[in-house]
């Protein structure tokens, strides 16, 4: 006999409200059906009462873990329809503080996700390693989470030479710090036993289900829209990372292996980053419609924007990642056991503020 | 720019999608824009890095056919669709009637416009300077 179990949307490992009732035989999950709406702000709305330029700072807010890809999504859009040339040097900067945005956001991933299988050490180490980056963020724009450093035509702040010298003394330390939590993580028996097998997700229903990020590419699918060269990801030698199994212990390695290759990229982007302007100047209003993505930690950002020629946009829509990796997670969830319930939903690496705008 | 690579009709949506998808297309989202009188429906799918956008021209009043029959993925988005724009969707796999993303004591279809509602937009000519209101703004004495 079946029975419906509501998980959430208060959990001890959920850290956003989300709401998953479960189709239960026995402790075997039958069918999963979501529940959201308890975090939903109408940002979109809001956007189309501000200003294009005001937009900047609110678009920021959309989440507290990606958000400097989020301004910068939308400021690749508003340039694409004012036809506005980012100057080389914001280009570079722009990778760096995105992948110095993916790291902290992996290492608060996998420090949750170890929470989630009551590996609380491992959790409170990989928290204390996200520190490095989150100090390499503050020393750089002179905030931690909000940077503000994004804005239409390039970046507000620059990156001073001994500003570099810190960052790399940062990455230096978090690679010695995260050597041993990864080799656990990626190692240890208890943390194979809860993830390696659960929650699987083949590549074919992965891409069908219209997965993305590291839930896509743990299941084979070599699919990254940095690979299309955006900023300066194309002058940065990158290829995605991937991983085959397709359960939670294969998206945590691709996030692992994530981190390492973030790193390299900050130190390439640092080492190439060319002399020139922060930002270019421009006049006038958005007009005509533009449809960008950009690569966060947890997948594909859409920002679809429609100006008319004023300086508030008429449209202003935003497909998160998050979003687009529920269908997947219900397809993960059906036939696992009740304990895997929260392994599974935090190997996804949910955002619900995201998801919900 | 973005590109509409199709053009939809209520007749030939299910099919065209159903085509796309056996092309290897993948859903990605759909986009609602409120036009006044009727609502452009985008439909964004992917193939190797390159959107495809299909657009549908919907009426207001009139219900918009669900594609979830074929395209499960895209049942969170036709439910938010529902709730933001008050658009029926008939059809849903998951139906939860107008109350996905919205609480049952919030605003109907908070995502309309409403004439005369909201910040008037302002214009600025190619120098930076403000012109007239793009919006007519009411006149004195009309309700």
């Amino acid at each position: 006999m079946s029975m419906l179990v509501p998980f959430g949307p208060q959990h001890p490992v959920l850290p956003e409200p989300l709401q998953l009732r479960l189709e239960l035989n026995d402790e075997k999950v039958v069918s999963a059906v979501p529940v959201v709406g308890y975090v939903h702000r109408g940002l979109e709305k809001l956007a189309e009462q501000k200003d294009f330029v005001q937009d900047t700072f609110l678009i920021e807010r959309v989440c507290g873990i990606c958000s400097f890809m989020h301004s910068m999504a939308y400021s690749m859009g508003i340039e694409e329809l004012m036809n506005i040339e980012v100057p080389d040097r914001a280009r570079y900067l722009r990778v760096i503080w995105a992948e110095l945005h993916r790291m902290h956001s992996h290492l608060l991933a996998l420090g949750l996700l170890a929470d989630a299988f009551g590996f609380e050490n491992l959790f409170y180490n990989i928290w204390k390693i996200r520190e490095e980056i989150m100090d390499a963020m503050e020393c750089t724009t002179g905030a931690r989470v909000m940077l503000g450093t994004c804005c239409i035509g390039g970046v507000r702040k620059d990156i001073s030479p001994e500003q570099a010298k810190f960052v790399l003394e940062k990455l230096a330390n978090f690679e010695k710090m995260f050597k041993r939590s990864s080799e656990v993580l990626m190692g240890d028996y208890s943390v194979k036993e809860r993830l390696a097998g659960v929650g699987i997700i083949d590549g074919k229903k992965a891409y069908e289900m219209g997965a993305v990020g590291p839930t896509l590419r743990g299941s084979g699918i070599a699919k990254d829209h940095r690979m299309t060269g955006y900023a300066a990801y194309g002058e940065l030698g990158f290829e995605p990372v991937v991983e085959t199994d397709g359960d939670c212990y294969s998206r945590t390695m691709v996030r692992i292996r994530e981190l390492y290759q973030s790193m390299n990229l900050v130190r390439e982007a640092l080492a190439k980053l060319p002399a020139g302007d922060l930002k270019t100047p421009f006049k006038g209003n958005p007009a005509g419609e533009a449809a960008v993505r950009v690569e966060q930690p947890r997948g594909e950002v859409l920002y679809y924007l429609r100006g008319n020629g004023t300086d508030k946009l008429d449209r202003l829509r935003i497909r998160t990642p998050t979003f687009a990796n529920i269908a997947p997670l219900l397809t993960m969830l059906v036939g696992c056991n009740l304990p895997d319930v929260a392994v599974i939903i935090l190997s996804i690496d949910p955002c619900i503020s995201c998801t919900e705008r | 720019m973005m590109q509409v690579n199709e053009t939809l009709t209520l007749e030939n949506q299910l099919e065209k999608i159903g085509a796309l998808q056996h092309q290897g297309y993948r859903f990605v989202t759909m986009t609602v824009v409120d036009k006044g009188e009727e609502f452009d429906i985008f439909y964004h799918f992917d193939l190797e890095y390159e959107l495809h956008t299909c657009k549908l021209e919907l009426k207001k009043g009139d219900p918009l056919p669900s594609i979830s029959g074929v395209c499960f993925p895209a049942v969170v988005v036709e439910n938010e669709i529902q709730d933001l724009f008050g658009i029926t969707v008939t059809g849903l796999v998951i139906d939860y009637e107008k109350h996905f993303i919205l609480a049952p004591d919030a605003p109907a279809q908070p995502f309309c416009r409403v004439p005369g509602v909201g910040v008037t937009a302002v214009a600025r000519d190619a120098n930076g300077n403000l012109t007239a209101p793009a919006v007519p703004q009411e006149k004195e004495g009309e309700k």
